[in-house]
């Protein structure tokens, strides 16, 4: 288990490889469509600050509030590949080290990871109590009016949120990997 | 003797087997997550997986909060004793689907298709699913699964033969959809699945057969031998894939194979695939006029 301390460095990244398993510590943000397209289309320069370093989690949460205070009740992954036309250029606009999801990404997004110096780490499916539970505190919330909450920009402090590099740095993807084997046992189990 | 339904009775009742399936993984299907994991390699990212997923299931119990967030589409396997109303069956369900969602035991996931509104309670057309069946016992069976969307977009169906896969006409053919099927899903329905498969039927009937299978025991037997042998032969085999716990790799990618089969037109053979989660919610309630029970 490698603990990371958000925000993270060139060098922090370089070094991770797929399969390795990390426990991220700080300040990380949520962002699913609604997120994404807008950090492309406006641009905005409020938020640049909050994700130079860190990473973007697609997470739509289930959330409380009590006494003022925003809590994440549920907090599972959602599937990220719908971010892969764009999670590349959002990661190199806004310096991101990571993307965490589930399910994996694509070519583009694996070449972004590369050249820009960033990571896809895959959180536990279905895991939401657990995950939740490692979001100590919702520090502030972005554009909750207009996207509603599971599409809002969350911003967290998160204390060992467990998560597994399924994609790195140097362009290597576990998901295509793991593919390309079990499509050869699967050739030869059906035997044609 | 004839069985009278208390209608409110009957509701609270739903209503505990909602917050009981949202929030609690059957026994059996914690026990193979055990002895999965203790079968992975140590210091792999699978039995980390499978361990965290485990603690999950263990505070989401504490807290009587969801296991996961997509707490899915609510399907309900209801069987009554003859004379009752399915209609009021029906309410009570619908009422009790509303209030666990006020709850928070279910998040609003009921959305119409046309408009892309979500209703905000969990219903709407044919939401939540019921099925009704009739037997000879003086009570209500009600099974409840919760369905999320990530497996079920892996779910899938395939009309034999199938050429790309020469796939015929047989339990051979049948296999080979499976293992294709498991393939193409990856990891992507939240591995290790269990596996429901309906032989036959029409597109709809194989379909409710293969969501029944995932109301069996995990470590039950079929009682028809050549569909037995068939599982037996599925579980080893698609765990050769190496797929692993949300296709991160390793020995586990299915739990479970359970297949049943329905009667089919000469003209077609469809081989139907629901694709069960590892947070296999489902659970069974026994409703009688004195008392109530779960499993
Ligand atoms: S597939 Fe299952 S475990 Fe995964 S997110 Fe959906 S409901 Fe949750």
């Amino acid at each position: 288990m490698i603990k990371l301390q958000l925000p993270l460095t060139e060098a922090d990244v370089r070094q991770l490889k797929v399969g390795d398993e990390v426990a991220l510590s700080g300040i990380m943000v949520t962002g699913r469509d609604e997120a994404h397209t807008w950090l492309i289309n406006d641009k905005p320069d409020n938020v640049r600050k909050l994700l130079e370093g860190s990473v973007i989690y697609h997470c739509g949460p289930v959330v409380s509030k009590t006494d003022g205070e925003w809590k994440f009740v549920a907090a599972g992954p959602t599937t990220s590949i719908r971010e892969e036309p764009i999670q590349a250029d959002v990661v190199k606009e806004y310096k991101l080290r990571g993307v965490i999801g589930k399910g994996g990404m694509g070519p583009k997004t694996l070449a972004g990871l590369k050249e820009f110096g960033a990571v896809y780490l895959h959180a536990i499916g279905g895991a939401a109590t657990l995950l939740a539970k490692s979001v100590k505190k919702v520090t502030d919330v972005i554009k909750l009016e207009e996207f509603g909450v599971p599409e809002a920009m969350w911003i967290l402090e998160v204390e060992d949120f467990p998560a597994v590099v399924t994609m790195d740095s140097h362009g290597n993807s576990l998901h295509t990997k793991i593919k390309a084997d079990s499509d050869k046992i699967a050739k030869e189990l059906i035997g044609n | 003797m004839a069985f009278k339904l208390n209608k409110e009775k009957f509701r609270d009742a739903v209503l505990e087997l909602i917050r009981l399936t949202s929030t609690e993984l059957p026994r059996d299907v914690i026990a193979a997550m055990e002895k999965a994991r203790d079968n992975e390699e140590p210091g792999s990212a699978a039995k980390s997986v499978l361990g965290s997923m485990l603690k999950n299931v263990v505070m989401a119990k504490a807290d009587s909060t969801p296991i996961c967030q997509d707490t899915g589409t609510n399907i309900h396997f209801v069987t009554i004793p003859e004379g009752i109303s399915l209609r009021k069956v029906e309410q009570a369900i619908i009422e009790a689907t509303q209030q666990a969602t006020a709850e928070a035991y279910l998040r609003p996931n009921a959305v119409d298709s046309l408009t892309g509104k979500n209703t905000g309670d969990n219903t709407g057309v044919m939401a939540p699913y019921i099925h009704f069946e009739e037997w000879d016992d003086p009570a209500i069976k009600l099974q409840l699964a919760l369905k999320g969307g990530g497996c079920e977009n892996v779910s899938t169906q395939y009309k034999l033969p199938d050429t790309s896969l020469k796939a015929g006409r047989n339990l051979e053919g049948v296999y080979k959809c499976i293992i294709d099927a498991i393939n193409k899903a990856q990891g992507l329905g939240c591995a290790p699945g269990v596996i429901g498969v309906g032989v036959g039927g029409d597109r709809a009937t194989g379909m409710i057969m293969a969501k029944k299978q995932l109301f069996r025991k995990m470590g039950d037997s079929n009682p028809v031998q050549q569909l037995d042998d068939l599982e037996q032969k599925l579980l080893v085999d698609l765990n050769k894939l190496g797929i692993g716990p949300l296709g991160f790799g390793g020995k586990t990618t299915v739990l479970g194979v359970k297949i049943g089969a329905v009667h089919r037109l000469p003209a077609s053979f469809f081989v139907s695939i629901a694709y069960m989660c590892w947070a296999d919610r489902h659970h069974e309630m026994l409703f009688t006029e004195s008392e109530v029970s779960y499993d």
